[in-house]
């Protein structure tokens, strides 16, 4: 009985002293950050009434054209 | 593809703090936050220079490289981005940057958790471009309506420029070469290099242009 007991709570001390040992895995998780959408596509949760007047959704080409005239309001020398 | 940049012209800069209020306008960002400020140099000294001050989006940008949970991104176009839901807080970005952009508010929607908040370049977070969430984490969304950050836009001389790097420097350089003077951009080195002398750029003795 008293062995038994004995042999009970040395294998208890041992898996206790051992589970130390276990480590886990400390590498970042790349997945954590949520993937942005490209600005020329717009949400259905965007209010339409903000959006700037003379381009399409989704259309890149002509989202930079339409950033390429707002940079021009910004050139006084070419008002 | 645009390469979004800015640049504060220091000749033209009246330190009118317009550029800080639509900012704030803008974001709705709260008391003790500014993702942007006007700097002064020898303030009262004749000869004194304004610059406005805010992130910069850097191409080699040092928060991206110190963040411990990798909570920064950079989007296609070059707008130096980072997400909320991952930051800790912990400030390391604050330390690297050299322009002083990342802020820790502590209260507010703004502050929950003391996330960091910065100067997003009107082009919010990774929410759903526009989407009320987006909002209350970034402000507002204006790249995704087909508009510049307000700063640039509502600056009333022109002095702080904010687009298409390309093109915010062709004005740049077309103002210079007009007034004959001020050609520093301040930080400009700094956030996104200094220029490269190639072959061409320095033609060899004897060379004819």
């Amino acid at each position: 009985m008293i062995a038994r007991a004995l042999v009970l709570g040395a294998a208890t001390a041992l898996a206790l002293s051992l589970a130390a040992c276990g480590e886990k895995p400390q590498t970042m998780d790349q997945s954590a950050r949520k993937a942005d959408a490209e600005p020329w596509t717009v949400s259905d949760a965007a209010n339409p009434a903000f959006r700037a007047p003379g381009w399409k959704d989704g259309d890149q080409a002509a989202w930079e054209q339409q950033i390429r005239q707002r940079n021009q309001a910004q050139n006084d020398y070419a008002r | 593809m645009a390469r979004m940049k800015f640049i504060c012209d220091a000749e033209r800069c009246i330190e009118c703090n317009g550029c800080v209020t639509a900012c704030k306008a803008e974001h709705n960002v709260p008391w003790g936050v500014n993702r942007r400020r006007v700097v002064t140099l020898n303030d009262g000294v004749a000869g004194e220079k304004s610059i406005s001050v805010a992130c910069m989006h850097c191409s080699d940008a040092p928060c991206m490289a110190v963040c411990p949970v990798n909570c920064f991104y950079r989007t296609d176009e070059g707008v130096v981005l980072h997400d909320k839901d991952v930051c800790i807080g912990c400030g390391y970005c604050s330390y690297a940057c050299p322009f002083g952009a990342p802020q820790f508010p502590s209260n507010g929607e703004f502050g929950l958790r003391g996330k960091m908040d910065k100067c997003t370049f009107c082009a919010g977070g990774p929410e759903a471009n526009g989407s009320e969430a987006e909002n209350l984490k970034y402000g507002r969304n204006r790249l995704s309506e087909g508009k510049l950050p307000a700063c640039a836009e509502m600056c009333s001389t022109k002095a702080l420029l904010g687009g298409d790097g390309d093109v915010v420097a062709d004005i740049f350089r077309t103002r210079v070469l007009n007034r004959g003077k001020g050609s520093e951009v301040w930080g400009w080195g700094t956030a996104y290099g200094k220029p490269v002398q190639t072959s061409s750029a320095a033609p060899a003795n004897g060379a004819k242009k």
